[in-house]
């Protein structure tokens, strides 16, 4: 990743961007500027482009993991590591499907879902009005940073007590606890993007007479954005850490409880299951997030996500 | 028109107040090419701004056509010396920026400007894609959409390569010949000066003012080699050795 970085940045910004164009396809570069552009291409950029091409992109990550599976299951198969610790990945994928065909997995992936999903949109909604409010109002920022910077420092966990204390070990708790953590980052981030709007670009939104709304929506937004996106993707992975944790400390359902539940009977293969799914799911959730980085942020030159 | 009366600008610096500007007047008539030229720190960008209505903090009298210029607008197109463009929007959208492109008229007019400044084809480009020159194009036919009394350009040029800022200032002639536009142009080079202006402004700092205003009376396209040019060259030229020989203003031989 980083030698290719650092290769197409040697090519240039032109080179960089006629690839970008034809990437996203809509680009002509038309006449001589087009030439000039495109000519410093040195040899080297190309052939380590040319040689990641021979792999796609998605398959490149998934070298190391396959490797590591076909070295369990030999190890497995010859006896060399305990069934009870480290079951082999055959019988995990055994235990994953009886689960699914169970309806078992489903019904604990959906009520996962839901808080995670609850917890994060409630979060980082929160955190994002919060984040643009600070961020636009000097005013604001004096008023409530400082607070929000003090509970900040507070390490998450040690509010669970009190969490159930309050509100007992249900749904809304876990909500809660779930949205605390993912509101930090969104918050945070977003008053960064914020405060990160050019104040040059600002000059020209009022020399072109911007509305109020137009300066937010035109100028403010956009310059927020990649560090919003940023601060969404720390919160989903917060997000899927507290899952796990307050499905442990209490819960009938979700993967958290799956885990937990399979440990008292130490049924080590549901376990990995578990794992695994989380894995899965944080890895889902973050591509999401990657993906609409590369829709909405592929005008950044130094974009080589 | 643009008449400045008795323009004073004082900043309050932590080091004590500094004159921007002193009693400046200067009336520009509509459709005229002024160029300012002057050392660095004599108020030339100090000048635009208030003239912009980006600074509204002076003393005196700036007006244009009869009304005080009492904030930035669309009236008063500005060109920056960088482009300033959105980097998130491309060369069609920069130049629409609040404008929607879904209003054909807007559409038609982009295509028009576009063409104007020669980059018809670039439409779906990223300003990342553009290099210095085009950049700054596109930010002349952003402020040219909405149709200004005046343009103001602060050193538009000042950082291209003495090929392009050449090319430049014919592409910036041939729409001040079609738009008809009033120009104000703030430059550091002696040559570009000459070459555009109808009338070339000469400043001196502390405090800013002008020295003194001389008509450029060559017809256009100008030469830069003819005898007529250079000796209205030198006759500027002399208006700044007879105060100032800071090596602030570029009076190399140019292109
Ligand atoms: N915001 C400010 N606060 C204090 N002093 C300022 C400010 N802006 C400009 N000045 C002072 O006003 C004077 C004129 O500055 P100005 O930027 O107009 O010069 P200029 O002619 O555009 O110079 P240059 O050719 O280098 O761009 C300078 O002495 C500068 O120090
Ligand atoms: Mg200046």
């Amino acid at each position: 990743m980083s030698d290719y970085s650092a290769a197409s940045r040697s090519a240039g910004p032109g080179a960089g961007a006629a690839e970008e164009a034809s990437a996203t396809g809509g680009v002509r570069l038309p006449s001589a500027a087009a030439a000039v552009q495109a000519a410093p291409v040195p040899v080297e950029g190309a052939g380590v482009r040319e040689r990641r091409k021979a792999l796609p992109g998605w398959a490149h990550g998934w070298i190391v993991p396959l490797l590591v599976l076909a070295a369990w299951e030999l190890g497995s198969a010859l006896g060399l590591v305990s069934e009870s610790a480290l079951p082999a990945p055959s019988r995990i994928a055994q235990a994953f499907w009886s689960l699914v065909a169970s309806g078992e997995l489903a019904r604990h992936i959906g009520a996962s879902f839901v808080r995670a999903g609850g917890g994060f949109l409630l979060g980082g909604a929160t955190g994002l009005l919060l984040g643009l409010f600070t961020g636009l109002g000097k005013w604001v920022e004096r008023t409530l940073d400082p607070t929000v910077q003090m509970l900040r420092t507070v390490p998450l966990l040690a509010v669970i007590p009190l969490f159930i204390l309050w509100f007992g070990v249900g749904e809304f708790s876990k909500i809660l606890l779930i949205s605390l953590g993912a509101f930090f980052p969104v918050y945070f981030h977003t008053f960064l993007g914020v405060r990160s709007a050019d104040r040059k670009l600002h000059e020209v939104t009022k020399a072109l007479e911007f509305s109020a709304l137009q300066q937010a929506t035109k100028l403010i937004l956009p310059s927020a954005l990649p560090n919003v996106l940023l601060g969404i993707r720390l919160s989903v992975g917060v997000s899927w850490l507290l899952l796990a944790v307050a499905e442990m400390m209490g819960a009938s359902s979700g993967i958290g409880y799956l885990i937990q539940d399979a440990r008292v009977y130490s049924q080590t293969d549901i376990v990995f299951v578990g794992i695994g799914l989380f894995a899965l799911v944080g890895k889902l959730s973050d591509s999401g997030v990657r993906l609409l980085e590369k829709r909405w942020l592929g005008w950044r030159s130094s974009y080589k996500g | 028109m643009l008449e400045i009366e008795s323009l004073n600008k004082t900043f309050a610096a932590p080091s004590g107040p500094v004159v921007a500007l002193r009693d400046i007047r200067l009336t520009v008539g509509r459709g005229e090419f002024v160029t300012f030229i002057g050392p660095s720190g004599c108020g030339k960008s100090t000048l635009l701004k208030i003239v912009a209505g980006l600074d509204t903090v002076y003393e005196g009298s700036v007006k244009l056509n009869g009304e005080r210029i009492g904030g930035p607008g669309i009236d008063k197109g500005v060109i920056f010396q960088e482009p300033r463009l959105f980097p998130w929007l491309t060369v069609e959208k920069n130049v629409a920026a609040n404008l929607s492109l879904r209003n054909p008229e807007v559409r038609k007019r982009v295509g028009e400007l576009l063409e104007l400044v020669r980059l018809q084809g670039f439409e779906k480009a990223y300003p990342r894609e553009l290099s210095g020159g085009m950049a700054q194009r596109v930010a002349i036919a952003r402020a040219l959409l909405r149709n200004p009394d005046i343009l103001l350009l602060d050193e538009p040029f000042g950082a291209l390569d003495a090929f392009t800022r050449s090319h430049m200032q014919e592409v910036l002639l041939d729409i001040w010949q079609r738009s008809k536009t009033t120009m104000l142009f703030v430059t550091h080079d002696l040559d570009e000066a000459v070459f555009l202006g109808q009338r070339v402004v000469v400043m001196n700092p502390r405090p800013g003012h002008i020295r003194s205003v001389l008509d450029i009376d060559l017809p256009y396209p100008r030469s830069r080699t003819g005898a007529s040019f250079q000796e209205l060259r030198a006759l500027v030229l002399g208006e700044f050795e007879k105060v100032e020989k800071g090596p602030a203003v570029d009076v190399g031989a140019g292109i």
